[in-house]
């Protein structure tokens, strides 16, 4: 049995649907706008373009404790928060907490006017990092040691329903999961979810 | 601020060499003191400077939100890194890399750091360093500790400091070279690191290597000291050795080395340096920092008089064996290729075809070239630096180097390899073409992250960057070898002044609303070390600079002589012909519903000069300040032209009125009977403007002002050919900062 592991610097990323079509410009103002209206309980300071970078961060939304972006890493499009700030409570707590707050972003932007609609989460498709090479190398101990804490909250997310959940093989990259569901979600199924 | 922060020191206890160890557990401690309040905020910055770590745009805890200046409230409350500059605001880490030399794990290292300490991204900057973004101060240390887990120290990467040492990235490998600087670079940049004799200066002092005076690799001429190879004969033993340069650099006013020396043996370079710091540290200005680096002070002396004052230190200087301890092995110094060389591919496909012609430069050995890798705006992913690891050591053993121009050069790729890496680095986005042509823009921060950035040169880099994409195949061949380099001010980090098309941030007022705007610097030469310097012609709205650029290259193919250069072509022409081709372009528009123009690039924040620095209540005399400004910059024009002209009197002179003019439009604000008498309107600016410091740049203090005092002092001396030179930047530099005043009165009066 592997000793707990600390999980902070959760990161989570919930995919786009029909990548193609979104175009990552009209998100520059959507998140000034959120900086305007400090949206989050993050103090949100500034905004990064990184459109000119080939499967890069997007279009970066700049916070103290956190950082929200659409993101193209691995050319897999999706709403990403990063949280930078140490988080108290439980492991299932953090988790939680980043997914929840990744959710909530994507909710906003799939009402945002100045999006049109198209940027719409894909329903099934969540990855999680751990941005801490130190805390949580990418090799299997760290995943034997995360594992049951995914699945049990995985398990709450999903309401019971399937996954499949797999991981990345480089040793050098993050810590991270890959989590398709069985069935399709909507991100206010979800935040649902996670409210019981 | 990362919860693994406290654990790094052990983890990498015995890893890191023991001196870079030290440094860090020095520098720890020290964050620990200021925390404690025991050490002065001021010292503290100094000491987090020279360990690379700056402050961002915005670290002042207030940021312009595009309707109100908000109030950053950070959890450490006021608890600052540095005057006025709050803890917890994101900063910058410059990180050093000497030649610009890596390996493949320095490369992982990087790539780990810019995941979990910034944004995703590593910046690669026009010195060869690389920058990370949005980094909190708390984690500088561990990420330090990764570095030196690599052998790379950020120290002395900013700081009153010797900054990072840059060299030919070439060097080895150049055809045209003398011989390989790279152990000379690495020597120097090894003996200057920490050195007592380096640690009281008044300002940055910048070293710079190149293997021949005819590329622009090296950029010498813009350094505060600069070597390129040379050879000499002795007794028929030939010797290496280097043409030393003194005083150049970049800045509001930039300054064309001076030879010191047509030959310094290889063995001499390193204590005739040391000699030079000493000199600098004990002579160079101290309390005006606006006056503070090398050139000024060569500048006061004369060459001669300073050179002789650095043989006289050199005798001083006790003997060190370090001085000549490597130049042995230097001369048998030399890089070797992970595989045989290869011939030459066959024709291929289109985007292979591109790439071969603007991307691979042949080697002087036979069979191997240099690949380079562009990137756009110097930016570049962690996933894609641990590919380029990967493909570093695929195909080389491990041979790459940063550039000024922001890109990766791999050296000793075997030609016969090109098919396979351009697939390698195409699948991750790094093979794209086009690598030192008119698309590879060269750029710095600007208002992206940099606190004295006044327009947006990454957001227009990134619009020029994408138009010029598009349409770079169909160029004429002659336009598609310029090069644009953009600076966010006019401190020059994006090196404007030595591009064909140079480009800095200034703002102007237009109908009460402050508009960003980019100066175009024209006449400026790459080559040759950044062979001659560029002047402004004029200041053009921030959104019609692509327009400007599509013009200027038109008119450039149109008209162009036969294999005349841009350079060229801009002299033949004439600024006044040129300025008259962009004087629609630098108008306001003319629908005033189209707001388009108070925004910058990328940025939709309605623009403020605010976030620089708050201004105060003006008055209302609007429409003649701006009149009269505009009149001012007119002068300055001339200036340039009669410069041109080689009547340099009368351009000394014009650029001192246009100045004296700017200074009555701007005390005839609140004092309009004001007369002509320059000595009145001097004194009346004094008092209005610099004693008040309203005049003040919120960051070069009174740097503008002293530009104007200076002027009118030597006023009544004979103007010369470098003094007219520097005084028609000062007047232009002058001018800028009075709009930039002007604005920021308006601003605070809701104009």
């Amino acid at each position: 049995m592997s000793s707990p592991i600390n999980l902070q610097c959760v990161n989570v990323k919930l995919l786009a649907k029909d990548p193609e079509d979104v175009d990552l410009e009209p998100l520059i103002p959507v998140f000034h706008n959120w900086i305007q209206g400090q949206v989050f309980e993050e103090l949100l300071l500034d905004v990064a373009d990184y459109r000119h970078v080939h499967e890069g961060p997007g279009v970066v939304l700049i916070g103290h404790q956190a950082n929200y972006s659409v993101d193209n890493t691995d050319n897999r499009l999706g709403v990403r928060y990063n949280r930078k700030a140490p988080l108290e409570g439980s492991n299932q707590d953090r988790l939680k907490q980043a997914t929840r707050a990744a959710l909530t972003a994507f909710h906003r932007l799939e009402g945002e006017a100045g999006l049109n609609g198209k940027l719409q989460f894909n329903g099934q498709e969540i990855e999680v990092f751990i941005n801490d090479r130190l805390m949580a190398p990418n090799r299997g101990s760290t995943r034997e040691a995360i594992e049951p804490e995914l699945r049990e909250f995985l398990g709450k997310l999903f309401r019971g329903g399937e996954y499949a959940l797999s991981h990345g093989n480089d040793p050098r990259a993050l810590f991270g999961v890959y989590v398709k569901a069985n069935r399709s979600f909507s991100v206010s199924d979800l935040l649902a979810n996670l409210a019981t | 601020m990362k919860s693994s922060d406290p654990l790094w020191k052990q983890a990498l206890a015995g890893k890191m060499p023991e001196h870079l160890a030290r440094e860090v557990d020095i520098y720890e401690t020290e964050i620990a003191l200021r925390k404690q309040g025991k050490i002065d905020e001021r010292l503290f910055a100094e000491t987090r400077l020279r360990r690379g770590t700056y402050g961002q745009r915005y670290d002042n805890g207030q940021r312009y939100d595009g309707a109100t200046f908000q109030e950053m409230h950070y959890p450490s409350g006021d608890l600052t890194k540095g005057p006025n500059t709050m803890w917890d605001a994101p900063g910058m880490q410059r990180i050093k890399i000497p030649g610009g030399g890596l390996n493949a794990e320095q490369l992982e290292t990087m790539a780990d750091l810019a995941e979990e300490y910034s944004d995703n991204i590593a910046h690669v900057t026009t010195r060869q360093d690389f920058q990370l973004h949005y980094i909190h101060i708390d984690d500088t240390p561990s990420l330090m500790r990764r570095l030196a887990a690599a052998n790379i120290t950020t120290r002395e990467a900013c700081g009153n400091a010797v900054r990072n040492v840059t060299a030919c990235p070439y060097a080895g490998v150049c055809q045209d070279e003398v011989f390989d600087v790279t152990p000379y670079s690495r020597a120097l940049a090894n003996f200057l690191l920490g050195h007592p004799d380096c640690q009281n200066f008044g300002r940055k002092f910048k070293p710079a290597f190149s293997g021949c005076a005819q590329h622009a690799c090296g950029l010498t001429n813009l350094h505060d000291v600069g070597f390129i190879a040379s050879k000499q004969s002795e007794n028929g033993v030939e010797k290496r050795g280097f043409q030393m340069f003194v005083g150049g650099g970049l800045g509001a006013v930039p300054y064309m080395a001076k030879l010191f020396d047509s030959f310094v043996p290889a063995e001499e370079i390193l204590p005739l340096t040391q000699a030079i710091a000493r000199v600098f540290a004990r002579l160079g200005e101290k309390k005006n920092r606006n006056r503070a680096r090398i050139k000024f002070l060569i500048q006061d002396l004369g060459i001669e008089k300073f050179k002789e004052l650095v043989l006289e230190e050199r005798k001083t200087l006790p003997d060190d064996p370090r001085w000549t301890d490597y130049v042995k092995d230097a001369e048998q110094f030399s890089e070797a290729p992970l595989k045989p060389g290869g011939e030459w591919p066959s024709a291929a496909a289109d985007g292979f075809e591109r790439w071969l012609n603007t991307n691979i430069r042949p080697q002087k050995q036979t069979g191997y070239v240099v690949v380079t890798v562009a990137l756009p705006l110097g930016d570049i992913t962690a996933n894609q630096l641990r590919s380029l690891a990967d493909i570093v050591r695929r195909f080389t053993k491990e041979t790459i180097r940063t550039t000024v121009e922001q890109n990766f050069v791999i050296r000793w790729v075997s030609q016969s390899d090109l098919p396979e890496i351009y697939k390698a680095l195409e699948a991750v986005g790094l093979g794209d073409p086009g690598a030192g042509a008119i698309v590879d823009i060269v750029t710095c921060p600007g208002t992206d992250t940099c606190k004295l950035g006044i327009s947006s040169s990454r957001g227009l880099a990134g619009e020029l960057h994408r138009a010029l994409a598009e349409k770079s195949f169909e160029l004429d061949e002659s336009v598609q070898h310029l090069h644009i380099k953009i600076s966010g001010c006019f401190n020059s980090c994006g090196q404007h002044h030595v591009a064909d098309l140079g480009f800095y941030g200034v703002s102007r007022k237009v109908g009460g609303f402050a508009v960003p705007h980019f100066q175009v610097v024209l006449g400026g030469e790459w080559e040759h070390n950044g062979g001659s310097y560029g002047l402004p012609v004029v200041a053009i709205p921030s959104k019609n600079i692509p327009k400007v650029v599509t013009r200027l290259t038109e008119r450039y193919v149109a008209g162009r002589a036969n294999g005349e250069t841009f350079k060229d072509f801009v002299k033949r022409i004439g600024k006044v012909e040129l300025k008259k081709a962009l004087e629609d372009l630098a108008k306001p528009p003319a629908d005033p519903a189209d707001r388009s123009f108070f925004s910058d690039w990328g940025d939709p924040r309605e623009y403020t000069l605010g976030d620089m620095g708050v201004g105060e209540c003006a008055g209302e005399v609007v429409s003649s300040v701006e009149f009269d400004l505009a009149a001012a910059e007119r002068e300055v024009f001339e200036a340039q032209i009669a410069l041109e002209s080689g009547q340099v009197e009368n351009a000394g002179k014009t650029a001192y009125q246009s100045m004296i003019h700017a200074a009555k439009a701007l005390v005839k604000i609140n004092h309009q009977n004001i007369s002509d008498d320059p000595g009145e309107i001097i004194g009346e600016f004094r008092t209005r403007f610099y004693d008040t410091q309203k005049f003040w740049d919120p960051y070069a203090g009174g740097k503008f002002a002293n530009y104007l005092f200076d002027a009118h002092q030597k006023a009544d001396q004979p103007y010369t050919g470098d003094s007219s030179r520097y005084l028609i930047d000062e007047a232009q530099l002058f001018i800028d900062a009075a709009h930039s005043c002007y604005n920021k009165m308006g601003t605070a009066v809701g104009v």
